[in-house]
Formats: C-alpha cells, structure tokens, sequence
C-alpha cells in the first residue's frame, strides 16, 4: 500500500465527518422525535419514496445522456438483478454487457 | 444545519395517528407526553426487552451472512469511490463513519473538484431522512433501554440489519441488542469491503476500457430494483424521472437529483388519502 492510499485531505475529511453528522442525526432523530411529538402518517408517506426517488433521479439523466450500449447494459443489469437478487452478479453482467454492446454499436 | 422544512415536505395538518410501525407493534397510542413512553405498556412483546451479552451475540451471527452479501456493494463504492478520487483511507474513513451504503454511493458520484460540500452533505441528509422512521419504528420495543443504549444501537443500523431487527423484536424475543450486534457484524464487511472496492480500482488503469465507467449507473439500476415497491413505487418514480431529466437539461449542477427526489415525495404527500 503507498504512501498517498492512506493520504487524508483535511478537506475531504471534514465532508466526510459532515455526512456521518447527518447521517446520525436521521438515524437517532425518529425514535428521539417520536418520543416527544406525533408525525403524520401523511408525511411518513411523503418520505418513504425519497430513496427509490432519488435513485431515479440520478440514474434518469444518466442513462438518458448515454447511448445504447449503455440502455442495453442498464437492461441486463436489471434482469439480471430480479431474478437473482445477486448485486456482484448483476454489476458483473452489467459491466460485461457494456464492453460487449461497445464493441458492436 | 438542515431544517426539517427545508424539505418543503411537512406542510400539512397531521393526521392523528403515529402511524410509524408497520404493522400493528404501535397500536399503544403515541408518546404525547414527553415521558409518556415510561408508563405505556407493549402488548406486542412476549417478554421483557433487555440489552445483553447474548442478544448481541445472536444480532451478530444473524446478521452475517447478510453483512457478506452487501459487501457486494462495499467493493462497488470502493471502485466508485477511487474513481473519484478518494484515497483508500479516505473511502474507509466515509464508510465506518457514515455506513449508509446508498448515500455514500451518491456521495462519491457528486464528487467533483471543487467538493460541492453543501450539495453532498444536503443530498445524503434526503437519502437517509428514511432511517429516521425506520428508527422510530423499533420505539415500541426500545422504550425500556437506557438513551445510550438506545442511541448507541441506532448508529449501527442500516437497511438490512434494521430489517432483521424488527423480525427479530416482532417474534416477541425480547433482544434488545441485536441491533448492536447485527450492526457491528453489518459495519465490519462494510468497511473491509469498502478497502478491497478500494485497492480493487485502483489496479484497474482506465476504467471506460473496461466498462468500469459503468459501474455506477450499474449499482444505481440494482438498487431501483431493490427499492422498487410495486405499483405504490410507479407514480413517484414517474415524478422522479421527468422532473430530473428536464432539470437536468435546464439548470446548471446536480439539483436535478434533489429535485426529482422532493418533487416526488411532495406529490405522495398532496395525493396521500390514508
């Protein structure tokens, strides 16, 4: 292992310490909260579709702005996802199938 | 740093109910007193919980073979993370100290130079407001353990040892460090998987030459997959997708992710009928 794998920007640490921050802060606030004050099933709702929501939001543009190798790919990794619910499989199929569909698009 | 309102997600009245177990372990009434939850009784537990040597043991060893499988993802965001340019102490410092795999994932595909901080920092706070009613789903089982315990545990939790948790305390078991032990067994293959994701990337010369560069969009595919909640999901994830491809194309940054993320949580909030 060299030297500058173990480097440690002050900068970078910092943003780190930042996201473990607030991080916990969600982990702790629920049950913190939940024991002073009511939340309304209504914005329960709201908040269980952030993560599956953010996901679509990130992966939207980028596949939009790639092309059909990349489509292709995203479709073998989904595939491959449902029916074995393996993540190391899938994204080996993934990155398999994007080297290939590279090739001959 | 973040306000809750800075959601824009809380505007409405309230209905009355807690409303945060799924299913029926908080049918004792909500806490409206601040030491109410010292007096209640749980219906739901055959016995007592307590926090011992042995619940933390069983935590553990349960949650192992889990542990194994998401470090699926550990080496995955360890790839990610050093194609951003993170160095292996830095990717294992984010991975002990955040463990929320879906948000660091995020993380380092913001990654940028300058570090957009705010916009990192902002979006890992909406991917894990989750945890928060996760965490507030296991209070009726908690409310007899000391804060540290209660806090101590709740650091550890991520999706899957929160899932075998709530198992675990809804067989009336009486566990109560289990969280603890699984989380431990949960932090220990994220971490060594995120070193491992690390080095492994770092072997690796050019990652387009060997469809590395579609690493990331593979993990997110994967997880829409994970997170895809039958047709309750298609609405939402509908919102997400339009809303983040024309913002995308319009305003300048990564708020396009934020963005399709809130707007798809504000809709649910407007069309929830109970």
């Amino acid at each position: 292992m060299t030297a500058e794998s173990l480097s440690l920007d002050p900068v970078v640490v910092g943003v780190v310490l930042a996201m473990a921050v607030v991080t916990a802060v969600t982990k702790v606030g629920g049950i913190w909260l939940v024991r002073r004050v009511e939340v309304s099933e209504r914005l329960e709702a709201g908040l269980s579709v952030l993560p599956g929501a953010i996901v679509i939001a990130i992966l939207a543009p980028e596949l939009t702005a790639g092309g059909p190798a990349e489509w292709g790919a995203a479709g073998v990794v989904l595939i491959v996802m449902w029916r074995t619910e393996s993540i190391l499989l899938a994204l080996c199929a993934g990155v398999l199938g994007v080297v290939l569909f590279r090739a001959v698009v | 740093m973040v306000e809750r309102d800075g959601t824009g997600l809380d505007e409405d009245g309230g209905a009355e109910d807690v409303g945060l177990g799924r299913d029926d372990e908080t049918g004792d009434g909500g806490p409206e007193k601040p030491d109410a939850h010292r007096e209640q009784p749980v219906d739901a537990n055959r016995e007592p919980v307590t926090f011992g040597l042995e619940g933390l043991r069983t935590g553990f060893l349960t949650a192992t073979p889990v542990a194994l499988g998401v470090g699926g993802y550990g080496i995955a965001f360890g790839v990610l993370a050093h194609q951003a340019g993170l160095s292996v102490a830095e990717a294992a410092l984010m991975s002990a100290t955040v463990l929320a795999g879906a948000s660091q994932i995020v993380a380092v595909e913001l990654w940028a130079d300058p570090i957009p901080a705010a916009t990192i920092v902002f979006t890992v706070f909406a991917i894990n407001l989750r945890y928060s009613l996760m965490g507030a789903a296991l209070q009726p089982w908690f409310q007899h353990l000391s804060p540290k315990q209660i806090y101590g545990s709740l650091v550890v939790m991520a999706d899957e040892n929160w899932a075998l948790t709530m198992r675990e305390l809804a067989s009336g078991s009486g566990r109560g460090a289990f969280l603890l032990g699984s989380g431990i067994a949960m932090w220990l293959c994220w971490v060594a998987s995120t070193v491992l994701g690390t080095i492994a990337g770092s072997a690796v010369g050019d990652p387009a030459r060997y469809g590395f560069d579609f690493v990331l969009a593979a993990v997110f595919v994967a997880l829409a997959v994970e997170l895809w909640d039958g047709r309750s999901s298609l609405h939402p994830w509908l919102v997400a997708l339009v809303v983040s491809v024309l913002a995308a194309q319009t305003i300048p940054g990564r708020w396009y992710i934020l963005l399709g993320g809130l707007a798809a949580a504000a809709l649910e909030v407007i069309r929830f009928d109970g």
